[in-house]
């Protein structure tokens, strides 16, 4: 241990920087799962009452069938939702949220777009987000709440009817419940796209570096 | 390939894409995890196949289980589905079911009796003038189906927990099951049969309930979605033993409650 002690101290301390300590890690990945299954049969229950004029193929919804659907919704948002309360609560108390994501200024969110567009845009410090990243990530925790929520209203209108209210009603829900749905699904294609298009982002969300 | 909805004259466009769903063979009923690329993905992740066969079937039906807990617990005995004004009811009020309209079973007026069994103390059957001279109420509330599209309605009948004070049922008992006429049947917690709002239902708007929405009568249940209102009621029986019920028994979560 006191070798390791004495490397340690050795080492400049940017090197060791941790990106994304564990439990962002562990949350993201539980939540990636909780994700495809809360999206998937999302869409297999959309199916069976469509709010507007389609419905998704069968070949990317999960359940076969509602009941199915529903059996599988209704079993993972056990996990989507405690998982989601860990990390909400650990990115509030931990102060990631306020170190990450604020401040958020518009200047600077228009200044990012344009060094992306241009292929200026600098990743080489994967620790600090830019504008445009701090905006997206509050964005889709924003969403996430919402989902939530609104998933609550839709599924108890009675118990639950004052939340409902809030959402302009029952029917209402439904629909808000679909656009933050929508909002994730648009977060998830470019936020994928991202890590794809940048490797080491990848490698810090498995790793921590 | 996506399906997209052709709006046919005259045909609720709703309505079909509903059966089509529920009108799927029983086998592709039963295999919850079929065709899904986003499993292919979870496989993928996971790096095991958790969710190919039996095993996961039977665990998703365990989580049911302990949402029926979870839902149980929620329910507040006292607390009452919103009601609305009669402007505010759906019309034409949506027929919904495992078969078409013109099959909805058709019940006799004449010589009908309603059988009531179980845990209670006057197992004489009720004929229908009977039941129409039980107090009644009337509750506007709204109807939520499983499938998620809801309908406002106004029901006219019996409390349920008038009628089985009145049966002598012993309310410790767990479950009421209904039977129906087309052999359709339903079990619901004693809880939910004893709120204020669950009504032994002899009217739809104002009128003698018609075959289409359950004659001689349902148990509307505002609290819980639409598949849990057995329609077309010919039994009732108060007994501590879950009889599951039609939907149920395919998968449908038991507890549904709103």
């Amino acid at each position: 241990m006191t070798t390791a002690t004495a490397e340690n101290s050795q080492t400049p301390p940017v090197a060791q920087a941790v990106i994304h300590p564990l439990w962002v890690r562990i949350t993201h990945w539980i939540n990636v799962l909780a994700m495809i299954v809360m999206i998937g049969s999302g869409w297999e229950i959309y199916n069976a009452s469509p709010l507007f004029a389609f419905v998704f193929p069968k070949s990317i919804t999960l359940g076969g069938w509602l009941a199915g659907a529903l059996l599988w919704h209704f079993a993972a948002m056990w996990v989507l939702a405690i998982n989601g309360i860990v990390y909400v609560v650990l990115g509030l108390v931990t102060g990631r949220f306020r170190r990450m994501l604020f401040p958020i200024r518009p200047r600077e969110v228009v200044a990012t777009v344009r060094d992306a567009l241009t292929f200026r845009l600098s990743h080489a410090d994967l620790s600090v987000y830019n504008a445009v990243q701090r905006l997206l990530y509050l964005g889709v925790i924003l969403a996430g709440i919402v989902i939530v929520l609104s998933g609550l209203a839709i599924w108890k209108p009675v118990q639950m009817q004052e939340l409902t209210a809030l959402f302009g009603g029952y029917d209402a829900a439904r629909y808000v419940h679909f656009f933050a749905m929508a909002t994730i699904v648009g977060f998830l294609v470019i936020h994928i796209l991202l890590a794809v298009l940048v490797p080491k982002s990848l490698r810090a969300i498995v790793t921590g570096r | 390939m996506p399906r997209i909805r052709k709006i046919i004259p005259g045909v609720d466009p709703k309505l079909l894409i509903k059966d089509a769903a529920k009108l799927l063979p029983n086998p592709t009923r039963r295999l919850f995890l079929r065709g899904a690329t986003s499993l292919g993905a979870l496989t993928f992740f996971t790096g095991c196949d958790i969710v190919d066969g039996d095993s996961a079937e039977r665990v998703l039906r365990r989580v049911s289980r302990f949402n029926d807990a979870a839902q149980a617990w929620l329910f507040d005995p006292n607390k009452l589905a919103p009601t609305y004004p009669a402007s505010a009811i759906t019309k034409p009020f949506p027929f919904n079911a495992y078969y078409q309209e013109d099959e909805a079973p058709e019940v006799a007026a004449e010589g009908f009796k309603l059988e009531v069994g179980g845990m209670i103390d006057n197992k004489e059957p009720w004929m229908l003038d009977r039941l129409y001279a039980l107090p009644q109420e009337t509750q506007i509330t709204r109807h939520v189906c499983v499938e998620g599209w809801s309908a406002i309605g106004q029901w006219t009948g019996v409390r349920l927990s008038e009628f089985l004070r009145r049966l002598g049922a012993d309310t410790r008992a767990k479950y009421v099951w209904f039977q129906c006429a087309e052999g359709y049947s339903n079990t619901i917690d004693m809880p939910t049969a004893l709120h204020p709002q669950t009504q032994l239902t002899f009217k739809f708007a104002d009128e003698i309930l018609p075959r289409k929405y359950g004659f001689p009568m349902k148990c509307r249940i505002p609290t819980k979605l639409g598949f849990k209102n057995p329609k077309h009621v010919i039994g009732i029986h108060v007994t501590d033993k879950n009889l599951g019920g039609y939907w149920e028994d395919q998968g449908y979560n038991w507890f549904s409650g709103l």
